[in-house]
């Protein structure tokens, strides 16, 4: 399974991270200053696993951005790329083009994404179309109760006029 | 730019974007938190949007990771939220600020339930995705039915289903206990039938954690999962949104072959055809293409073929395409696909009959030891490590020795023990693994641990016919100007033991020697002067007829240390002073060091690597399991003509114990030496054994009273060392041969073995028995190490257990004869029915020669094991401890004659039989609570609760009451507890010396108590 997701920028900054395994927050921290420092100091025409604290870490650089994730040593780390890929083009297709300042911004949608895909470190759908018109669903519901709320305060206000 | 919909949520993310440096981002941070706090107080005039608002600044803060100390409630409550936009925010926050220790938790379980069952398919969503992720006890138990419910209903989408399945795969792998998957077969393969591939992907998820746990249920899913292979190898009516770049679902095909590698086999002929075909279709119908997503995808398929495989044990041919393909993998430019190219020929060494042919890439990858990719460097020397073996061993070992000069710091140390087995393991001649050992301490001195240097000097005291070579070797690397401190300490040692064997060469003369010797006393620590003086001593022996100056010189600096700082210094200093001046006897003191017992390898017990946690246990560890329960044995490869076969030398001595066996507890490693000194095993360096060497004979024929004691083997006399070693001492070496008897204490194994999980139950020169044990619940898993020290094979054996009524127990079989230097396992199942203190007892026999070995010995299975510590709330606490109204349910006992403890100490003592102190429940400072779950077959879980008051003028007595809802339970905590305090069992108490026979254990051990009792 997969322990967690890390994003990080070149420069070191947490995009996104997710935990799957129960880290407290000090092993959080202690998790990304290391991994941070192992996987941003690789070279680039390396393979994109490394070993670390007897797990490995699957990771793929995008532009300034690092997608890492935690696996167990039996697990298929090609696999895991694959799911880091597909993440990678759903958010692409999501965002139009996805930039590293979309998911600054919008982490709280990269969150929605991400739980499209992974549920308990598992891969849970391989369908892009498929998520992508769940997350536009839930986009419209969220549109909706907007325009409801402001229809409400709307009539509030007539009446309170 | 995209914006957050949220202004103040993106005006706060690009003020601390615009920090200048950390401090700035710091206060700022803090500014918002503050401002956070504020508003949550007067929660009142909050808006749902601005509760939303502040939930996600919580987050951002929280994921750059600060602290967010509060708020946690306004998250939790978000998720009962009437609306999905408040619910959402409220679900994802919460998935990410907590995890399933956090008591906040709790708070949402009904309202996650209500979702859960409700109709609203989006909340069911939302709330199936925050139990999968961070789901614990507490919603496994209350949520498994309605998730299970939900997965196999034929009215859920299949948007719901899969998360449900995933949902229950984390409830189940989290808590196998709680979620009852009895009868689950069926629905697992009839959801194998599932069109929707989301779905299917997701229970094929599932499937895997289930078999990995049980694989006998489901094997009617078996052929199932071979038809979805197939469905999907040959692309057969796969919609085309599940492939991914021209590749149907890899994900799907890893699984399904994932979940096909925890059947031992496929026995249906025709089933198994068809899945060779699939499978040799995936291993030849890949090739490495231009596109990078596509190779990464296909060959995700393809290495997870050639592991099931090497699971199914195909035929030779079919293994031989595999090694073939890794073979061409390894020399391929794309770095993952060498990777894992060297990766799966490490776990392919398991399969037999594939060594040659993986042999005949050698070359390939010595090379990749200089890979620019430290991962692959790291895979590449696994590999190596794991093929050498008596034919290869000499390149390995001297290209290992090569690379080391230049390897990365991060893998010197690694590199440098690896290396140091492979060349004690398979020396074809013993000066080759001593110029090994040199070379290695020459080469990364700094990278090459104690225990390295302990063992080649064991060697070499242990083999006449390498001592003179040793000595001369040494001779060579202390001419070089420049050495390493631990080299410096070998020489000297050896020199000191065996250079008089040279005296008749040029440059060998015992000044020549002196001199060499102690031209680097100056650039060394004082870890290092203990050693040079030994080897003075020891020059000053070996040089008949006296040589006046040389005398001098050695007594000046012995004199000068005589008032060094260092204590061992100063003893050494003073003692060899004292000796060197008693003129003939002198040789006899200060003769050459005895041999060493035979012993386990450290650096072997070290290399095993410390275990993970993983999701599920590999198929490969669990294949491995599989063969251990069939008890197979596995024998390490010995070289036929390879070393003298003297029963004392130290290499063959491989005895693979489970790790962390013997080290944590030193008092268990007491052995005899020969002459009579109990010493401590390798943590200690042999240098100051020779003081122990020196004060053994003194006791003998030394006038008494010339030397002061040495605080270390004082320290063994004031902790009882056995003073059956002491008599020991006046038996000949060889002399003991006649009977088998243990070594170390039996009794301290047990004690020790009751607090921790592995270790070694019993001990004696022909085996060693190691056990592991695994506790879940109220059922256990001990597996036996039943290891051979010998070179001959161990007989009849034999091995009963005696289990008590309220334990059942299942021992695999236990093969009649063990060969030489193997190591067999056996598992034993244990299951506890009910509470009780009764010890179950294992009846092992074995032939040696014409010796019959029986020992009786118990079985760390006791009362504690079945305990799981929990902390429980002054609100739970007190309810449960009023309704338990006195006996049977609570009881009372005044103790007396208690070990007087301080009270952190009996806290700690609590907690390590896991029983959690509680503190602050009680007002009285010397007073202690604490609770407990004690799990068995009648009693389930249930929770026990303890209260001990204690006098602080009188510590030898104390009130002690133990409430629990069963009364049996009850009575037997309270006397276990009892035993405990009137008794520390772990403190090496009594004087049993190693020569003792192993104590009557009666085999009912129908009374632990009066068995205990005896013991004190």
């Amino acid at each position: 399974m997969i322990h967690f997701v890390l994003l990080i920028s070149r420069q070191g900054k947490v995009r996104l991270t997710k935990w799957y395994s129960p880290y407290s927050q000090k092993e959080r921290s202690k998790v990304i200053r290391e991994l941070s420092g192992i996987v941003l100091n690789r070279g680039p025409k390396l393979c994109n696993f490394v070993e670390w604290r007897g797990h490995r870490v699957v990771y793929r650089r995008y532009a300034g951005l690092y997608f890492c994730m935690c696996i167990d040593e039996a697990d298929n780390e090609l696999e895991v790329l694959d799911i880091i890929h597909h993440f990678v083009e759903i958010l692409d297709r999501y965002f139009g083009s996805v930039c590293e300042l979309d998911l600054i911004f919008n982490f709280h949608k990269a969150y929605y994404i991400l739980d499209e895909v992974l549920i308990a470190g598992e891969f849970q759908e391989s369908s892009k179309r498929t998520i992508i018109r769940l997350l536009s669903t839930h986009d419209s519901m969220v549109e909706m109760a907007k325009e409801e709320a402001t229809s409400i305060g709307n009539m509030i206000a007539q009446v309170t006029k | 730019m995209a914006l957050s919909g949220m202004r103040g949520l993106s005006v706060f993310i690009s003020d601390v974007r615009n920090c200048q440096n950390k401090e700035q981002e710091r206060l700022r941070v803090d500014k918002e938190l503050g401002n956070v706090r504020t508003r949550f107080k007067n929660e009142k005039g909050l808006s749902p949007y601005e509760k939303k608002k502040y939930v996600w600044k919580m987050l951002y803060i929280y994921m750059l990771g600060y602290d967010v100390d509060f708020g946690h409630m306004e998250a939790v409550s978000l998720i009962s939220a009437p609306k999905y936009p408040e619910k959402q925010v409220g679900y994802i926050v919460t998935a990410c600020l907590l995890n399933e220790n956090h008591d906040f938790l709790r708070l949402a379980i009904n309202t996650v339930r209500n979702d859960i069952i409700g109709r609203n398919e989006t909340f069911q969503c939302l709330a199936l995705t925050l139990v999968g992720n961070i789901g614990g006890r507490e919603f496994a138990e209350s949520l498994a039915a309605d998730v299970q419910k939900l997965l196999i209903s034929s009215s859920c989408r299949p948007l719901v289903r899969k998360k449900a399945a995933l949902c229950l795969l984390r409830l189940y792998r989290k808590n196998p206990d709680v979620v009852n998957v009895d009868g689950w077969a069926d629905r697992m393969a009839q959801l194998l039938d599932e069109r929707d591939l989301g779905v299917l992907t997701s229970s094929m998820s599932l499937l895997v954690a289930l078999v990995s746990n049980n694989h006998e249920a489901y094997w009617s899913c078996l052929p199932k999962c071979v038809k979805t292979l197939e469905r999907l190898a040959r692309n057969q009516d796969i919609p085309q949104e599940y492939t991914y770049y021209g590749i149907p679902s890899p994900w799907l095909q890893v699984k399904t072959m994932r979940a096909l590698q925890y059947f031992p086999t496929v026995e249906d002929p025709n089933t198994r055809r068809s899945l060779f075909e699939v499978l040799q279709r995936i291993l030849m119908g890949t090739d490495v293409v231009k596109n990078v997503n596509k190779n990464n995808a296909s060959h995700a398929v393809l290495f997870e073929a050639l592991a099931l495989v090497m699971h199914l044990d195909a035929e030779k041919e079919m293994m031989s395409q595999c090694v073939a393909l890794l073979g061409k993998f390894i020399a391929v430019r794309e770095p993952n696909i060498r990777y894992l190219g060297l990766e799966n020929m490490t776990r392919m060494l398991m399969v037999t009959d594939v060594q040659d042919i993986i042999k005949r890439h050698q070359a390939q990858i010595i090379t990749s030891l200089k890979d620019p990719d430290i991962s692959i460097r790291r895979r590449a020397l696994d590999l190596l490590y794991g093929m050498c073996d008596v034919s290869n061993a000499k390149d390995i070992v001297e290209e290992l020795l090569q690379y080391l000069s230049s390897a990365d710091f991060a893998m010197r140390e690694e590199l440098s023990l690896k290396a140091a087995i492979l060349a004690e393991k398979f020396a074809p001649d013993l000066s080759w693994y001593v110029d090994v050992i040199l070379q290695l301490i020459d080469k990364a001195g700094d990278f090459v641990s104690d225990d390295i240097w302990f063992r080649v000097v064991q060697f070499v005291t242990n083999n006449e016919d390498l001592q003179s070579y040793a000595a001369a070797k040494a001779r060579e690397y202390l001419n070089k100007p420049a050495i390493h401190e631990t080299m410096v300490k070998v020489s000297a040692y050896i020199l000191g033991e065996y250079g008089h064997l040279l005296a008749r060469r040029p440059g060998y003369s015992p000044k020549e020697l002196f001199t060499i010797i102690h031209e680097k006393h100056p650039t060394v620590s004082t870890s290092t002067i203990p050693i040079l003086l030994s080897s003075y001593a020891k020059i000053l022996m070996h040089t008949q007829p006296p040589e006046p100056e040389l005398q001098n010189q050695i007594w000046t600096i012995f004199n000068k240390y005589e008032s060094c700082i260092d204590v061992e210094i100063q003893q050494r200093a003073a003692e060899y002073f004292a000796l060197s001046r008693k003129g003939a006897s002198l040789m006899d003191i200060l003769a050459e060091m005895p041999k060493f017992p035979e012993r386990q390898s450290a650096l072997i017990r070290k290399a095993e690597d410390a275990e993970v946690d993983t999701a599920e246990q590999s198929a490969i560890k669990l294949r491995a399991q599989q063969q251990m329960s069939t008890a197979l044995v596995v024998t390490d490869q010995r070289p036929p003509n390879g070393m003298p076969a003297q029963p004392s030398i130290g290499p063959l001595s491989l005895v693979k114990v489970p790790s962390e066996t013997v080290d944590s507890n030193p008092g268990d490693q007491g052995l005899t030496h020969p002459n009579g000194v109990v010493y401590k095993e390798d943590p200690q360096p042999p240098s100051q054994d020779i003081i122990g060497d020196l004060l053994g004979t003194l006791s003998i024929e030394g006038p008494p009273g010339a030397v002061a004691q040495s605080p270390q083997s004082a320290t063994y006399e004031a902790e009882g060392a056995p003073s059956a070693a002491d008599a020991a001492a006046l038996v000949p070496v060889g002399e003991e041969s006649g009977s088998v008897q243990p070594i170390g204490n039996i009794n301290e194994r047990f004690y020790a073995l009751c607090l921790k999980d592995s270790g070694v139950l019993y001990e004696d020169p022909n085996i060693q028995i190691g056990i592991k044990a695994e506790w879940r619940a109220h059922q256990g898993r001990l597996v036996l190490f039943l290891g051979n020290k010998n070179t001959a094979s161990l007989g009849s054996v034999q091995a009963l257990i005696l289990p008590p009524t309220h334990l059942k127990m299942e021992l695999s079989l236990v093969p009649e004869t063990i060969p030489p230097r193997a190591q067999v396992q056996c598992p034993l199942e244990v299951m506890n029915l009910r509470p009780s203190r009764d010890v179950a007892v294992l009846d092992f026999s074995y032939k040696f020669g014409p010796t019959m070995v029986n020992v009786k010995l118990r079985l760390p299975a006791v009362l504690n094991k079945f305990l799981q510590p929990i902390t429980v709330s002054p609100e739970e606490f007190f309810p449960q401890w009023r309704s338990l109204s006195g006996p049977p349910l609570k009881l009372q006992e005044v103790v007396r004659g208690v070990r007087p403890l301080p009270l952190p100490e009996m806290a700690n003592l609590f907690n390590t039989y896991r029983l959690t102190v509680c503190p602050g429940l009680d007002p009285n400072p010397n007073n202690l609570v604490a609770s407990t779950t004690f799990y068995s077959e009648t009693t389930r879980a249930m929770l026990c609760l303890v209260r001990i008051e204690t006098d602080p003028a009188d510590r030898t007595q104390l009130r002690m009451t133990v409430a629990s809802g069963d009364p049996t339970l009850t009575f037997e905590l309270k006397e276990f507890i009892k035993e405990q305090l009137v008794s520390i069992p772990t403190a090496p108490q009594r004087p049993q010396g190693p020569a003792a026979p192993p104590p009557p254990v009666a085999p009912a051990s129908q009374d632990p108590g009066a068995l205990l009792a005896g013991l004190l």
